[in-house]
């Protein structure tokens, strides 16, 4: 257990070995443990400013889905509004056109009925002439009497 | 061995010492006689050697981690290193408090080198010698942390970090004013004053040295008794298999901490002589 020159061989390369982990070995190690504490730093960042952007996102789509939502009901009421007031129409229109047909059909009836009057009274008067010729055995001017002759269909 | 216990414990206690002997001139010691009659003028061998060694293995890993570096994924070694880097780096902002980069580096340093040089203590006291003494080399003591050299060359260091920066920081004068005029603060007191801060000024690497170095002589004297056990039969050698697994257990808290308090202390040293009271 003698003290010698041990004691300052030892104090050099104490001092050297400082020197070397001070120059070469610690920088490195330092400068890389702040990059990552950066580089953590900013995910962690980036993550919560995504999370929130994902937030955003989420409400903007549920919010455009409730107008959409609300956008084709108002749509399908319109257009079930329109149906209903179409088939009115035609409801309408299908009873309208039924009553002018009724109308024209009852109009072209009468005048059939009229016709058949008319015809069957112009008939009937030349029955009679003819009848009434018959009757007075002599010929009657039809002309000279069918004023007489209609007086009377016209009564019939 | 055929020796007797004492020789048995001396022998295991004497380095491996080249130096100038005064009639023999430049030689390798070859008995422990032999090396205290070379006085200042010797090395010892082992000592240099191991904590050389050591330095370099932790400057290599450190070296080596530092190269691969990277800000992305750490691999196994950077992982460990960053760990190490990390526990000392948070230590010495905790504790230090002004801005100084040598600081760190050497506490990171202290630390890795001693807990390095202390972890020799783990390997069975005889493998090592043994093997050096097969290779010729009749003395041979591995733990360099055992031998007052290597720890007071260390704590000399820490001294003379202490003195530079305490001037650099306060200036000459200030510095010699802290030393004359505390703890007492009056001009009557100046001896007084002068005598209690240079020792404690003195105290610093002193204990430094002498902490460290007590605990690893004393650690390694008691594996030297363990060892002992194994040439006494076969009950005492099986005790002492049993004693030396749990003094060597006991180790994993006494190596990192010595390690760990030769770091915290010169910290807060160079701290106070970073101090300006006025």
């Amino acid at each position: 257990m003698n003290m010698n020159m041990t004691i300052l061989g030892q104090s050099i390369a104490f001092a050297l070995f400082v020197w070397f982990c001070m120059k070469f070995v610690w920088p490195p190690i330092a400068e890389a443990m702040r990059e990552r504490q950066k580089k953590i730093a900013d995910g962690l960042d980036s993550a919560s400013r995504a999370q929130r952007d994902l937030e955003l996102a989420q409400e903007k789509a549920s919010q455009t889905l409730r107008e959409a939502k609300e956008q084709s009901a108002q749509i399908l009421e319109q257009t079930n509004k329109r149906a209903t007031l179409m088939i009115e129409e035609a409801k309408e229109q299908a009873r309208a056109e039924g009553e002018r047909l009724i109308e024209a059909a009852k109009a072209e009836i009468t005048q059939e009925i009229n016709r058949a009057k008319d015809e069957l009274r112009a008939q009937i008067s030349a029955l009679i002439v003819e009848g009434a010729e018959k009757i007075l055995e002599s010929s009657v001017d039809a002309k000279a009497h069918s004023e007489l002759v209609d007086k009377l269909a016209k009564q019939l | 061995m055929a020796d007797t216990p004492v020789e048995y414990i001396q022998h295991h206690l004497q380095n491996m010492t080249y130096g100038k002997h005064p009639e023999l001139g430049w030689k390798m010691a070859e008995s422990s006689a032999e090396a205290a009659e070379m006085g200042f003028m010797a090395f010892h061998v082992d000592t240099l050697g191991w904590s050389i060694a050591m330095g370099l293995l932790f400057l290599f890993l450190f070296k080596k981690a530092a190269n691969a570096v990277t800000s992305g994924v750490p691999g196994g070694l950077q992982n460990f290193v960053e760990m190490c880097f990390e526990f000392v780096d948070n230590l010495v902002k905790e504790t230090f408090h002004g801005r100084n980069p040598l600081i760190a580096p050497l506490a990171l340093t202290i630390f890795v080198w001693i807990f390095l040089m202390n972890s020799l203590k783990w390997l069975p006291v005889d493998w090592i010698p043994g093997l050096a003494h097969l290779l010729g080399a009749d003395y041979f003591k591995i733990v360099p942390t055992t031998d007052p050299n290597a720890t007071f060359g260390m704590s000399l260091g820490v001294f003379l970090l202490i003195i530079f920066y305490s001037i650099k920081v306060k200036g000459a004068g200030g510095f010699a004013k802290e030393l004359s005029f505390t703890p007492f603060n009056h001009w009557l007191f100046i001896p007084v004053n002068l005598v209690l801060e240079i020792i404690g000024l003195l105290t610093k690497p002193i204990s430094l040295a002498l902490r460290l170095f007590g605990n690893m002589y004393a650690g390694e004297v008691v594996f030297i008794l363990i060892a002992l056990t194994f040439g006494a039969g076969l009950f005492m050698g099986l005790l002492g298999l049993g004693m030396q697994w749990i003094w060597a257990v006991f180790h994993l808290l006494v190596i990192p901490l010595q390690a760990f308090i030769f770091m915290v202390l010169t910290i807060v040293y160079l701290s106070a002589a970073h101090e300006d009271h006025h």
